[in-house]
């Protein structure tokens, strides 16, 4: 679990997250939502401990992260995986050396070992041929699965994935987030993704925050997010036809 | 201010190289990736200028030394100082600045535009000593570098000097034997070993720092290479100065 108590953070004189307080659940996909330039990366972020916040905590599992010695903070981002939004995989290792790279940083497995758990992975991604392809032959939404099983290579307790489906065809898109919940559920870990894809809130949104401007505007499910009267969160979850649509039809129903 | 805070932030980064170190099964073949890339990849360039380099000075001193009462072996003796004093170790550097640092300066930056460095730091790997070390202690084999480049640019000298007609080989072989003061190697050797360190870790500063795009990394190179050779310069007087002043 994640607790985010009153988180501010500020660069120069823009003053972008301002007082963010959220529980992010184990087990569960929380999505952080928000237009292009609300925070979401910034938030994203400092949860991670990329940005150190000028007010607020950031605690996880009863660990308060800047309370941490530096040494406790690395053993913590150890147990942190986060699949980037341009999926940021090493240009000069092969699909196999990026999954295996923090295996071979921080564990003593025989080459054995880590190869076995790098086959593992990346049949749990459904990449099978691709181990020896570096990061620009392969498409994006492989180059995604390929950040994906980086990220869940060694067993983490905190996923974190900044746009994982930006980019990607609407099939491909859907792909990766069934991947990413079906990974939630099967390790128990908890989940964080930043996104500004309706179809991701309705497929995965166990949790959604919505940002606006910095501030935490709205909070709830992915069944609460259509029925909420929020005028925010209706402009940008309805700004698309197909979802006014919707939106007539459950108020219709409703009446 | 700026500037004093860059060069506040210059010497943090430094200490960071030399905190947590990576594993050394990864560490050692990175060393070995960086030497190719930066010593013997520069090797071509490095030999062809000292050559050249070399038959200049030979014929420029032989032009300016008309006299007749002026043995032609001072011609081998003034190509001998100029390219072991400052010829092979500062204008190779600063040739150096641009190869190597523009490679560095590129390389990280672009790893940081890409979140590549975002993605070693969430994994919990420091990322200026897993990106900056390896090539600091790849850069310590400069000196031989520097070495062969002091051979090149004697033998461009000897070249230009006896074949060109402007010193016979004898008396140019001579002049490189005459007066010479071990020390001189020993101050050249010193100061490319400081140029070293600043060619890995200058350009490494403004890669690792940079924000922005694309375009922004070619502008980082651009700068990196102006500051780079800004600091060979001034530790060059300053070295001169203590050295042999």
């Amino acid at each position: 679990m994640i607790e985010v108590e009153n988180l501010h953070k500020s660069f120069g004189e823009a003053h972008i997250l301002k007082g963010i307080s959220t529980t992010f659940e184990q087990g569960k996909t929380n999505l952080v939502i928000g237009q292009s330039g609300s925070g979401k990366t910034v938030f994203l972020k400092s949860l991670l401990g990329l940005f150190e916040p000028e007010q607020g905590k950031i605690c996880y599992n009863g660990d308060y992260y800047w309370d941490l010695t530096s040494a406790e903070q690395r053993d913590l981002r150890q147990q942190m995986g986060m699949v980037f939004q341009g999926s940021a995989l090493f240009d000069s290792m092969t699909v196999q050396e990026n999954v295996m790279f923090p295996m071979d940083m921080f564990t003593k497995q025989s080459k054995g070992e880590m190869q076995d758990r790098v086959d593992f992975v990346l049949k749990r991604v459904n990449l099978i041929d691709a181990h020896e392809k570096y990061p620009a032959e392969i498409s994006g939404g492989m180059q995604k699965r390929v950040a994906i099983a980086r990220a869940i290579v060694m067993n983490p307790k905190y996923l974190f994935c900044d746009e994982p489906n930006s980019g990607l065809d609407p099939k491909t898109a859907i792909l990766i987030d069934n991947l990413i919940q079906e990974i939630t559920q099967e390790y128990n870990i908890t989940t964080v993704i930043n996104t500004h894809d309706m179809n991701s809130v309705m497929e995965i949104g166990e949790k959604i925050i919505f940002l606006k401007d910095g501030y935490k505007e709205w909070e709830g499910t992915n069944k609460e997010i259509f029925k909420t009267d929020n005028e925010a969160v209706t402009n940008f979850v309805y700004s698309s036809e197909l979802f006014k649509k919707v939106r007539q039809m459950y108020i219709e129903e409703r009446n | 201010m700026n500037y004093i805070a860059a060069i506040g932030k210059y010497f943090i980064m430094v200490g960071e190289v030399f905190k947590k170190p990576t594993k050394w099964r990864i560490m050692r073949s990175l060393i070995l990736k960086e030497i190719d890339e930066l010593i013997y990849g520069s090797m071509g360039i490095i030999i062809f200028i000292s050559f050249f380099i070399g038959g200049v000075v030979t014929i420029q001193t032989a032009l300016n030394l008309n006299s007749p009462l002026i043995p032609k072996s001072l011609i081998g003796f003034a190509t001998r100082q100029s390219v072991i004093l400052e010829f092979a170790p500062t204008f190779c550097s600063i040739i150096m600045a641009g190869k190597v640092g523009s490679y560095i300066t590129s390389s990280i930056g672009t790893m940081r535009v890409t979140e590549q460095i975002d993605a070693l730091e969430v994994m919990g790997v420091n990322s200026l000593n897993y990106l900056v070390f390896p090539k600091i202690i790849a850069m310590l084999l400069y000196p031989f570098a520097i070495a062969i480049a002091m051979y090149v640019g004697i033998f461009g000298g000897w070249v230009a000097g006896a074949f060109g007609g402007y010193a016979p080989s004898g008396e140019f072989v001579k002049g490189l034997q005459l007066d010479f003061i071990p020390f001189h190697i020993t101050y050249s050797f010193i100061k490319t070993l400081v140029f070293a360190f600043v060619i890995a870790t200058v350009p490494s500063f403004h890669g690792f720092y940079m924000k922005g795009g694309a375009l922004e990394v070619g502008k980082a190179s651009t700068t990196a290479f102006v500051w780079t050779s800004v600091v060979i310069i001034i530790l060059n007087y300053i070295i001169t100065q203590l050295l042999l002043g």
